[in-house]
């Protein structure tokens, strides 16, 4: 395949094939494939499996219907991320999570632990693959492979179908701000499924897309990563992710500390940037408001599809806001930036 | 691949000698490792380089890879064309892409540069051991 590897967390991992470039731009003009296979699937299973989800969860995990997908946050008692996850609610009796691959184990230890209720948790990585198949041609390029009617499966919704012969859970999800899917199948036809979606995309110019692509495509979309925008110290409303909080539905591990939290305020939040200077601020570099340090990049990079340096970092919360001048020290150099939203890109839908 | 007049580091730059003055770049082999270049950090012109040392950057879409002065000597020339065309690094390592002329104050350290047949056996090695 010609890929370039890269050690994410134990996992053995593509960072690119043809070129971060070419992927990237691939996925936002026709369509890109991902091997996500090293995220994490926990099942909750029982009468209580609703509950058990609910409580371990920062979203309204009991108003989900069935077929439909929540983005959520797994939080500690003091209202820092676990993870972040994506809770499928397949029958009220079963709920299967899709957590990130290098917090699959706190997750399980996590979940379970804080299990009293009728349910049982199940580490089920071992039984799924996942693959990614993102962009404007995704549909059209999996339609192919699958009788199931995709375009009936709204945004944040799945079917258990069949895909390339194989049993298969098709949600309408991604992680790159394009429409697309993500199918979680069983590990032995990986190769398999992976080869028959790159024939089925041909046509329209499909790309195997790595995990730097994956990188620069959630960047420009401002969507959170684990360990860069959220981690054990940060809590949603830090992060801007107010929206998957819903502090009113009752009990769940870290709803005291947000409750607190939200009564105070928060002290610092998340913002985009995007450079005025020359250079390109990164991961960790440091932020300066009028020459002092102020904050810290979260994630900083190229966007392909901007043509500009973007990033977002954490900034004391007043002033966290749209306009505002600050320097990012690249090479012990200031340089200029300023914040906008976090979100760079947005598809026409 | 490797262009037989160049001289090599293993920290992948090369040199190119023409009158009395070197031409540094990095190699093929560094542009494919760092995959897209998108960003170049030169030294300015004047600058003193001293071997071994930083004398730049350049930036992939992923990362930052420190440039090291193959050679000691004084700036007087940047290929100013890389600050809007860095993906000329890509395309043309070893010609356009080139990133600063030097005149060398020890001309005698390009003695102990690898020649390319050397350079070559280098980075197959480093390829196998990866």
């Amino acid at each position: 395949m010609g890929a370039k590897m890269v050690d994410f967390g134990g996992w053995d991992m593509p960072l690119q094939y043809s070129g971060i470039l070419e992927e990237h731009r691939a996925v936002r003009a026709n369509v890109g494939v991902f091997d996500v296979s090293h995220m994490g699937e926990i099942e909750i299973h029982g009468p209580d499996a609703g509950a058990l989800t609910d409580y371990v969860t920062t979203n309204a995990a009991a108003k989900l219907e069935i077929g439909q997908v929540q983005y959520a946050g797994l939080l500690y008692a003091h209202g820092g991320f676990v993870d972040d996850i994506l809770v499928h609610k397949i029958a009220s009796d079963h709920y299967f999570l899709c957590v990130n691959a290098s917090n699959q184990d706190k997750d399980y230890q996590h979940i379970a632990a804080a299990n009293r209720f009728q349910a049982k948790v199940d580490f089920a990585s071992d039984r799924y693959t996942q693959l990614a198949i993102q962009g404007p041609r995704a549909l059209e390029t999996l339609q192919k492979l699958t009788t199931a009617h995709l375009a009936a499966i709204g945004y944040y919704h799945f079917i258990d179908g069949v895909v390339a012969g194989t049993p298969a859970r098709i949600a309408r999800t991604g992680y790159t701000g394009e429409d697309g899917f993500e199918i979680y199948f069983a590990p032995e036809q990986s190769e398999r499924v992976w080869n028959q979606i790159l024939d089925a995309g041909q046509e329209f110019g499909i790309k195997p897309c790595g995990l730097g692509a994956r990188n620069t495509l959630r960047l420009e979309a401002g969507m959170a990563l684990y360990g860069h925008e959220i981690h054990a110290t940060i809590t949603p409303f830090e992060a801007g992710l107010a929206w998957i909080v819903k502090l009113d539905k009752g009990d769940f591990i870290g709803c005291a500390a947000l409750a607190r939290q939200k009564e105070q305020g928060v002290t610092r939040r998340l913002i985009g940037f995007e450079m005025t200077g020359r250079g390109i601020g990164r991961d960790d570099y440091e932020v300066l408001l009028e020459g002092s340090p102020a904050g810290w990049v979260t994630s900083g990079g190229p966007s392909p599809t901007l043509n500009k340096n973007i990033g977002m970092c954490y900034l004391p919360a007043g002033r966290s806001k749209p306009n505002q001048r600050i320097q990012i020290v690249i090479r012990n150099q200031p340089v200029e930036a300023v914040t906008i939203p976090a979100q760079f890109y947005k598809r026409i839908k | 691949m490797y262009p037989e007049e160049l001289h090599y580091t293993k920290q992948h730059e090369w040199v190119r000698l023409s009158d009395g003055a070197g031409v540094v770049g990095i190699t093929d082999y560094a542009q494919k490792e760092l995959g897209d270049i998108v960003y170049v950090d030169l030294p300015r012109v004047g600058a003193a380089l001293e071997k071994g040392k930083v004398m730049g950057s350049v930036e992939s879409v992923k990362a930052v890879s420190d440039i090291y002065a193959p050679v000691s000597g004084e700036v007087i020339e940047i290929n100013d064309a890389l600050s809007t065309a860095p993906e000329k690094l890509n395309e043309s390592p070893h010609g356009d892409g080139w990133l600063v002329k030097i005149r060398l104050s020890a001309p005698g350290e390009i003695s102990g540069l690898l020649s390319a047949e050397d350079y070559q056996k280098y980075v197959a090695e480093e390829e196998t051991g990866h």
